[in-house]
């Protein structure tokens, strides 16, 4: 996973609420097995659909952190919609209210989702809608979203926010308890189930 | 300190716990479909790693699957491409796979309960979010992404918050025609899709325990669709009878072990809920959405409501993006909605007493002509079932469509689909904008007012059939 310290880019904001993981990328495209390459399914039936969808819009174009409603990401467990938005250009997805598969999700892949109260969502679409061009620094290390004279904290914990600073992997991570974890196997119950062998 | 039941089940797996870290937690199942699997086994090779726990493993194939000639090649080449890498994977990681055309393959949380692999106070995950299916044994079990998928095929582990703790009683009697379904759709209806973030809900009260296990298992299901992390019910005689003789379930002295300890998993006298909602059962009435995410649905004797009755303007624009997609008139009644497809199965919906209910209403009658109604069984070992009692010459006689076993029109990733525009009564559990389909518009229902829907070709509760049919038999 990629490191996140600071980003400064434009922001496009989509105000929507309950955006679910199937707008963010509809089913169809995941039936691919790679692990990139899945931006033409971001967010492709509003893209299609909705010429006026503020994707479409060329003065969002190149928008890096994407101003959402509440309850952004509902639905479905795909790590694809974290994928799709990171392919398509996204470092950070703000919005008050994040769906919790989504937001585990996107600590895992390294796109950074952060919380501000929704006054504060509504002030920096304002911003970004009065002056597209506006450039919004997220800064993970100060905990601060920045724009024009403006400052807003957000708040995350120190673990996720230690894991996304220095860009670490969680398999590796947890290997380094494998005695913990050999230690536990010892105490589990002999009728716990195994699917292995199959039924004869 | 008393506890939760969901806090028993977490305690009980903490392999280690430090101070400003996550917990990390032992997972007891873990079931792998093909979708959200392939990039987590290419992580693992890329690693070096192998799989830690083949034995806690379990694949099947499910979300790609046609339910047309299920022998025969997949004929999309990006699906069948996706079912050969899970094969692949399975057989080179030694991970136990239910192909399709196997008597143990179905919609994976249909077949973990069914093989009695799912058992009370187990933690289980799945790369799928309807994984809080099996709480309804009084596991934890919740959905995860890819990169856990990989972290768990590796340690079997995942590193874990603890999570806050909810309480939905349900007391009093269902009144007739009301079921599980419409028990949690109007939770989220209630509580919104946000209304369980970070919580776990424990379903409780006198309504929730004289459910039958496969209830309890809808209810827990759509937990998720409340943004909960997991939904769960505490085990009883109804678990134990449920479990007792399944494949992998405990036999002889294991299994009086087993219940010995599963009679302990109740949330204590004095534990604390975070959030606690109650629900008076007899309150409660057939439920359908209008609108394109699940906590936007009423009882089937409303009408679609009016954007200009809600005061948020978050709300209102909400419930005017979600009308225009459905094509609806605000103030219509709800069973005036003519639909085109009926759907009954899915992770949800899809088991043998979902199908009994339906079949009952359908038994002697031919669905409206004008209708499709496609009836797809959860798992091979539920079509099997269903054919011994001979539901499926009920449902073909009525004019349904009998299918093989998998997720099918619930997300429409094979080729069971909606055309755009059409519009559907589906058990299913998502009515998200495009998900049977592109274009396609979905009103979720239970599976009685599914079949009682599919004779009028109109959203129809099944009390409303004795007033159609004295109609018709007036003619």
């Amino acid at each position: 996973m990629d490191a996140f310290t600071t980003h400064t880019g434009t922001a496009a904001p989509l105000r929507r609420t309950n955006v679910d993981t199937d707008q963010i990328i509809p089913a169809e495209y995941l039936k691919r097995i790679t692990r990139t390459g899945f931006e033409d399914g971001l967010f492709v039936a509003w893209r299609t659909n909705e010429p006026d969808f503020v994707l479409n819009r060329p003065e969002h174009a190149g928008a890096s952190i994407l101003v959402a409603g509440p309850d952004f990401g509902t639905g479905s467990s795909r790590e694809h919609a974290v994928w799709a938005l990171m392919d398509g250009g996204f470092r950070v997805v703000i919005s008050s209210r994040f769906a919790d598969i989504f937001r585990n999700n996107s600590t895992k892949a390294g796109l950074l989702t952060v919380l501000l109260p929704q006054p504060e969502v509504e002030a920096l679409w304002q911003a970004v809608e009065a002056d597209p061009t506006t450039q919004v620094t997220v800064d993970l290390g100060s905990r601060t979203v920045a724009y024009g004279s403006t400052t807003v904290p957000f708040e995350i914990d120190d673990y996720t926010r230690w894991r996304l600073l220095e860009g670490l992997d969680d398999v590796g991570l947890t290997e380094r308890h494998l005695a913990d974890i050999e230690a536990y196997e010892a105490t589990r119950e002999p009728w716990l189930p195994t699917a292995l062998p199959a039924r004869g | 300190m008393p506890k939760t039941l969901a806090e028993k089940v977490y305690d009980a797996h903490v392999v280690r716990s430090a101070a400003g870290e996550p917990d990390l937690l032992f997972i007891d199942l873990h079931l792998v479909h093909e979708v959200t699997s392939p990039q987590a086994f290419d992580g693992l090779r890329a690693a070096g790693r192998t799989v830690r726990r083949p034995d806690l493993t379990m694949a099947t194939e499910d979300h790609n699957v046609p339910t047309l000639d299920v022998l025969a090649p997949i004929a999309d080449p990006v699906s069948r491409a996706q079912v050969e890498a899970l094969r692949r994977n399975a057989a080179e990681f030694g991970v136990r796979l239910a192909p399709m055309g196997d008597r143990d393959q179905g919609i994976v949380h249909v077949i973990g309960p069914q093989l009695g692999l799912t058992q009370p106070g187990m933690t289980i995950v799945c790369g799928d979010s309807h994984t809080s299916t099996h709480g309804a044994f009084g596991a934890l079990a919740f959905g995860i992404g890819t990169s856990e998928v990989e972290h768990v095929l590796a340690t079997q582990t995942l590193p874990q918050y603890r999570p806050r703790q909810m309480a939905v009683t349900v007391d009093g009697e269902l009144p007739a025609g009301v079921s599980a379904k419409d028990v949690i759709l109007a939770v989220i209806a209630q509580i919104g899709t946000g209304g369980g973030q970070g919580h776990v809900i424990e379903y409780r009260g006198s309504a929730i325990e004289k459910l039958s296990m496969e209830a309890r298992m809808t209810i827990c299901n759509m937990s998720i669709e409340a943004g909960a992390k997991a939904g769960l019910i505490a085990p009883d005689e109804t678990t134990f009878a449920f479990l007792a003789g399944r494949p992998h379930a405990p036999q002889g002295a294991d299994w009086d072990a087993a219940v010995e300890h599963w009679r302990t998993l109740r949330t204590d006298e004095g534990a604390v809920f975070d959030r606690e909602v109650r629900i008076d059962a007899a309150s409660l009435a057939p439920y359908v959405t209008w609108g394109t995410n699940p906590g936007q649905g009423l009882p089937i004797s409303g009408r679609v409501p009016d954007p200009a009755d809600f005061a948020d303007e978050g709300d209102r624009r909400d419930v005017e993006g979600a009308l225009a997609y459905m094509g609806l008139t605000p103030g219509t009644p709800l069973r005036e909605i003519e639909v085109d497809t009926v759907f009954l199965g899915s992770c949800t919906n899809g088991r043998i007493e979902d199908l009994r209910v339906a079949a009952e209403l359908l038994r002697g009658k031919r669905i409206d002509p004008s209708t499709r109604m496609l009836v797809v069984p959860g798992s091979v070992a539920v079509k099997s079932q269903a054919e011994a009692e001979g539901l499926d010459r009920v449902f073909l006689d009525a004019g349904a469509e009998w299918r093989g076993a998998g997720c099918s029109m619930c997300l429409g990733m094979n080729p069971d689909q909606l055309r755009p525009g059409e519009r559907s009564a589906s058990t299913s559990n998502r009515n998200f904008q495009g998900r049977q389909g592109k274009g396609g518009r979905t009103h979720l229902v239970s599976p009685a007012v599914a079949a009682a829907t599919a004779l009028t070709g109109r959203l129809t509760a099944p009390a409303d059939l004795e007033t159609a049919d004295l109609t018709s038999a007036g003619v």
